[in-house]
């Protein structure tokens, strides 16, 4: 296949255009990645996520950029928000990386979030398989500007750095009581601006409150994405963290717990398609039935098991 | 699952021409027509934008120059794709274009030159007429 | 203005002509449109009259030209004095073919020049870098060092024409290089009279030719404030710029809003650097965009004169009436020119400069017929021009000082204008000030989501435009267009590598590095680059070295 020997030898043009094969469902995408499979588990994948014009792009880029110089490889995923009237997206994230763009080391991917609410798109999963195969040391996936339950990148990456800015108001509160939960390192970027030691203040009078899981503290570091202020540092943590995570056996265990929700995911997935394709007939009479309050729901979902159970 | 499958188009700036007003609203309105729209930014090089439309495996390059630079920048970025090897990518181009150096442009590869006044539905149209995979 | 009683019967007697007269025609013959909108989409009511304008004073808001809050003009006499300024912008090529086209234009009765730099010059690059190729020359005169300056004015006395400079981020260099060479001239830079355009803000939202971050930029400018008020005295140290942002797609509002916000900016800035407002302040001066809506554009130049006038004194607390006075020069509208059935255009351009005239305009540019085809040719630059001169020697126009005010409409508009322009400025400095509004890109948002929407009209039809979306015709290829010899890019790299062959080099690094180290302090900026650009330091060698101290900006783009 193609496109499995390009990516395993580097060539971006078919990563490329295997991410959009993943994008548009084409079943090819699922042969290809068959494939690819046994050649990933060896990228750290970072999300980064925070609320809209936060700099997560800026971040991004200065992070790729500090990546770089120690010699690693980095696949970015930008993921934007598709709008829900037009089913277009305007793709910006990339505004901000234009300067890595001919740098062999890196690939970037903007990707529109086509439906899905959660942040990033249904095809980011397998797109960070992609460059996962293809050799990248770090995945960083950007999610869209979120709010508070947009929180599908746990789902996904292996550590999360959620971008916080000061003076975002009394939003600020709501948002960062969704997305405290998901947060390995706190990036307080535009430091530069007023009420930056305000925030980190708050957060860690949050994190005070809050039991965390593991009994590591997520640290809070300062940036200016815009003049690569703090970026040592949170490379720094990004590595601390990774270690420990790797040292205690908790990236082990998370990835495994991912596999096997990705599973039961695909699992869950296919057999109701299944099932709505050959029982579609049955499903549509029950539901008849049920409106004209002929049976109650909960009967005729026995009925239909008792169908698919006997394979009538 | 998509019945028309999505467009992916890259709006690219090359050159130091800061005339974005054009570029910025094709933008929008491809948006508005379901499409999904990478946009450089200004000041891009050939060399960028052939790669950042690799990297975002696009259907269509729509290239806006107003400064005059096109007779060196569009042939440029034509030579790199082809020296890629690249021929499934749509590339259109628009600006102030005199008349006279479309002949020599599109002899470069560039499918079409969209001259100030054409109605957007027209490049639209154009686009969905004409994206090659 | 009006008393009491009269305004009581006159509303009763509208709404009996509404209700009679009116009804019945319109249920005849209905309007052309429910509502109809002013270019900027401002809604225009179908009669002005008394009513519209009950709360106006005519001592406090119009007062007399020359007078505060000039409202009606900045000078006692107006045209009746002297003309505005002709000057028409224009350059290309090289300097020799530049410095041709300059005198070919004074001895057509322009009386100041106006310079286009290329882009390579205006974003601090030299003729032979890498990001230059294909631009050099194009679209203004290549600058890379002071001999191409030496050559531009060759000839050109300096102290007898006023010179204005389309030059932004590296405005104090350009200013540098005239000095320098008026001085080779043996023109002391106090006689020096000009503008240079240095509005760094507007690069950043309207026109794309930045180069440094916003803080060092402010510095450069308010450097350029401080010296020139005590070394240049006659010379304009800033044209704060509203037709970039109007041509971005910006409405009337929204380029008197950001022009004056940005303005407002500027003057905080020049303030904190340990300025006296009444030092600097007389030396501003604003550029502003005619566009077709001859009414909505007057009552826009008087609106933005009235709120200057009023920001100065009463924000900034000036006391110098010049420092109150809001000059400006105006250019027509480039956007509104099509490349359909050209010589349209002509007529187009004269509405526009109709209503820059009888918004008492300080100088004009009239855009040429060629505006969407390519730059002007020579014919074309002289039908602009002899709009001009129509209007000033024909129409009738000049005689009076602003005829159009006392009408309804007009005073209406100028009083909307002013309002929903200070609501913008109000929100801007909620955001903290015109730099953080446009950092956080609400400024660039606002013009973009003005400029889709006038596309949009444009493709309903709502918005007509006579050849290209109505009255359309089957036309012939444009001929006769300007061509620049794509030649000047090798003629501009030799003359370079020349130079840098035969100048002392010596004494350029030493001009650099001082300049470096000078960056770095507080210091103003002006004599050390003066220095530079007397050693023929290039522009992009000039520009470089401050790079490397204050880095690059990074656009923050909204769509
Ligand atoms: C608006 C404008 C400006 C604004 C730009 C604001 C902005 N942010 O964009 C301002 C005032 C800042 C400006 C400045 C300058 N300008 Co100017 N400007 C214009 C003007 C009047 C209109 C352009 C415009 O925006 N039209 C509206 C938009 C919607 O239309 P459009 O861009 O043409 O796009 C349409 C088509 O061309 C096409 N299209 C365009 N791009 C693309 C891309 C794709 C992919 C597709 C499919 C189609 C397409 O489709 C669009 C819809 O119909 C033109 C003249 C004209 N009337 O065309 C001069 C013009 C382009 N400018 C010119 C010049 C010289 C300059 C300067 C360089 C002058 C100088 N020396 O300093 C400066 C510097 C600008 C810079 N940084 O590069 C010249 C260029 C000359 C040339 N090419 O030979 C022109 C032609 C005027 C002239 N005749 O002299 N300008
Ligand atoms: N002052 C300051 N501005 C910053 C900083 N980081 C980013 N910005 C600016 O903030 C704006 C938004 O930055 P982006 O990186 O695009 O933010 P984002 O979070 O990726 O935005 P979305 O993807 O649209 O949600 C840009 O104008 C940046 O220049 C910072 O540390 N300080
Ligand atoms: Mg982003």
């Amino acid at each position: 296949m193609e496109l499995v020997d390009g990516i395993l030898k580097k060539d971006k043009r078919a990563a490329a255009r295997l991410i959009t094969l993943i994008e548009r469902e084409d079943p090819t995408a699922i042969d290809a990645l068959k494939k690819l499979y046994k050649y990933t588990g060896n990228s750290i994948v970072i999300g980064i996520t925070g609320p809209p014009g936060a700099g997560k792009s800026s971040l991004v880029n200065e992070l790729a950029k500090k990546m770089r110089e120690k010699g690693k490889t980095v696949g970015i995923i930008a993921v934007d928000p598709t709008s829900p009237f037009t089913g277009g997206a305007l793709l910006g994230d990339r505004i901000r990386m234009q300067e890595l763009t001919l740098d062999p080391g890196i690939f970037i991917r903007s990707m529109a979030s086509r439906g899905s609410l959660g942040g990033i798109a249904k095809a980011t999963y397998d797109a960070v398989n992609v460059l996962d195969a293809f050799g990248m040391d770090y995945i960083i996936i950007e999610t869209v500007g979120v709010g508070q339950t947009e929180i599908d990148i746990v789902k996904v990456a292996d550590m999360v750095v959620v971008v916080l800015v000061p003076g975002l108001g009394d939003d600020v509160q709501a948002i960062k009581a969704g997305i405290m939960e998901i947060a390995d390192i706190f990036a307080v970027n535009k430091s530069d601006r007023e009420g930056a030691d305000k925030l980190v203040t708050e957060i860690e009078m949050m994190l005070d409150l809050s039991q965390n899981e593991l009994d590591l503290r997520p640290p809070i570091v300062k940036t200016v994405a815009t003049s690569g202020i703090g970026i040592d540092e949170l490379e720094a943590k990004i590595s601390e963290h990774l270690s420990y995570i790797q040292y205690k056996g908790v990236l082990e265990q998370k990835r495994k717990e991912k596999t096997r929700e990705k599973f039961m995911e695909l699992i869950k997935f296919h057999i109701s398609k299944i099932i709505f394709q050959e029982k579609g007939n049955i499903i549509e009479n029950l539901l008849k039935d049920i409106s004209n309050k002929v049976i109650d729901p909960y009967t005729a979902m026995e009925k239909l098991l008792q169908c698919i159970l006997k394979g009538e | 699952m998509q019945c028309e499958r999505t467009i992916r188009v890259l709006i690219a700036k090359p050159g130091l021409d800061g005339h974005d007003r054009g570029a910025k609203v094709i933008a929008r309105a491809l948006r508005d027509a379901g499409m999904e729209v990478i946009y450089t930014g200004l000041r891009q090089t050939p060399e960028q934008i052939v790669e950042a439309a690799i990297q975002e495996d696009v259907d269509v390059i729509g290239l806006s120059i107003l400064s005059g630079a096109h007779n060196v920048l569009f042939p440029r970025i034509m030579e790199l794709l082809k020296e890629k090897g690249i021929d499934d990518i749509l590339v259109i181009g628009g600006g102030v274009i005199p008349h006279d150096d479309i002949p020599f442009l599109k002899k470069c590869g560039i499918a079409e030159v969209f001259t100030p006044g054409t109605p957007i539905s027209q490049i639209i149209e154009f686009i969905k007429n004409n994206v090659k995979k | 203005m009006f008393d009491k009683e009269s305004l009581e019967r006159l509303e009763k007697e509208k709404v009996r002509w509404e209700n009679s007269t009116v009804k019945k025609v319109i249920e005849k013959t209905p309007e052309r449109y429910e509502k109809f909108y002013t270019g900027s989409n401002i809604e225009v009511n179908r009669l002005y009259t008394p009513l519209d304008v009950q709360e106006m004073d005519y001592m406090e808001d119009l007062g007399f030209p020359g007078e505060y809050p000039f409202t009606r003009g900045i000078q006692p006499t107006m045209y009746r004095g002297r003309l505005w300024t002709m000057r028409q912008y224009a350059g290309f090529g090289t300097a020799e073919e530049s410095n041709k086209r300059y005198k070919y234009l004074l001895s057509q009765g322009q009386t100041g020049l106006s310079v286009a730099f290329d882009l390579p010059t205006q974003i601090g690059y030299d003729s032979d870098h890498p990001l230059a190729q294909g631009e050099v020359g194009k679209v203004g005169v290549a600058i890379d060092s002071l001999k191409d300056i030496e050559t531009l004015f060759d000839g050109i006395p300096l102290d007898k024409v006023s010179t204005s400079m389309t030059i932004n981020a590296p405005a104090a260099i350009l200013l540098a290089m005239y000095i320098a060479v008026a001085e080779k001239q043996g023109v002391s830079s106090e006689k020096l009279s000009g503008t240079i355009q240095n509005d760094i803000l507007k690069e950043y939202v309207a026109r794309g030719t930045y180069i440094f971050p916003p803080e060092p930029s402010m510095r450069l400018i308010t450097d350029i404030f401080e010296f020139c008020s005590k070394h240049v005295p006659k010379w304009n140290t800033i044209s704060i710029s509203g037709y970039h942002i109007r041509e971005a797609g910006a409405t009337a509002v929204q380029e008197v809003a950001f022009t004056l916000a940005n303005g407002i900016a500027y003057v905080e800035a020049a303030i904190k650097a340990g300025l006296d407002v009444d030092e600097f302040a007389p030396r501003l001066s604003f550029f502003f965009n005619a566009h077709n809506d001859l009414f909505e554009e007057v009552a826009k130049f008087r609106a933005a004169r009235r709120l200057w006038a009023k920001i100065m004194k009463e924000r900034f607390k000036a006391k110098d009436p010049k420092s109150m006075m809001l000059r400006f020069h105006t250019q027509t509208a480039g956007s509104t020119l099509t490349a359909q059935q050209p010589d349209n255009n002509i007529v187009r351009v004269t509405i526009q400069a109709l209503a820059a005239v009888l918004g008492g305009t300080q100088s004009l540019h009239t855009n040429s017929r060629d505006e969407a085809l390519a730059l002007p040719t020579e014919d074309s630059v002289r039908i602009a021009l002899r709009t001009q001169q129509i209007i000033a020697y024909e129409s009738g126009v000049t005689e009076t000082i602003d005829p159009l005010a006392g009408s309804y409409y007009v005073e209406h508009l100028t009083n909307l204008i002013e309002q929903k322009a200070m609501e913008y400025i109000k929100k801007i400095d909620e955001l903290g000030g015109a730099p953080k509004a446009i950092e956080k890109g609400y400024i660039q948002q606002e013009i973009q989501d003005s400029a889709y929407r006038y596309q949009q009209e444009i493709e309903s039809g709502r918005r007509i435009v006579v050849g290209v979306n109505k009255f359309q015709i089957e036309e012939e290829p444009p001929k006769n267009l300007l061509k620049v010899d794509p030649e000047v890019e090798r003629i501009q790299k030799e003359k370079l590598s020349k130079l840098k062959a035969t100048r002392d080099n010596l004494a350029v690094k030493n001009a650099l590095d001082e300049l470096s180290k000078k960056a770095l302090s507080n210091e103003n900026l002006m004599p050390t680059i003066i220095t530079c650009v007397k050693t023929y330091a290039t522009l992009g060698e000039i520009c470089d070295t401050l790079r490397r101290v204050f880095g690059e900006y990074k656009a923050t783009v909204s769509f």
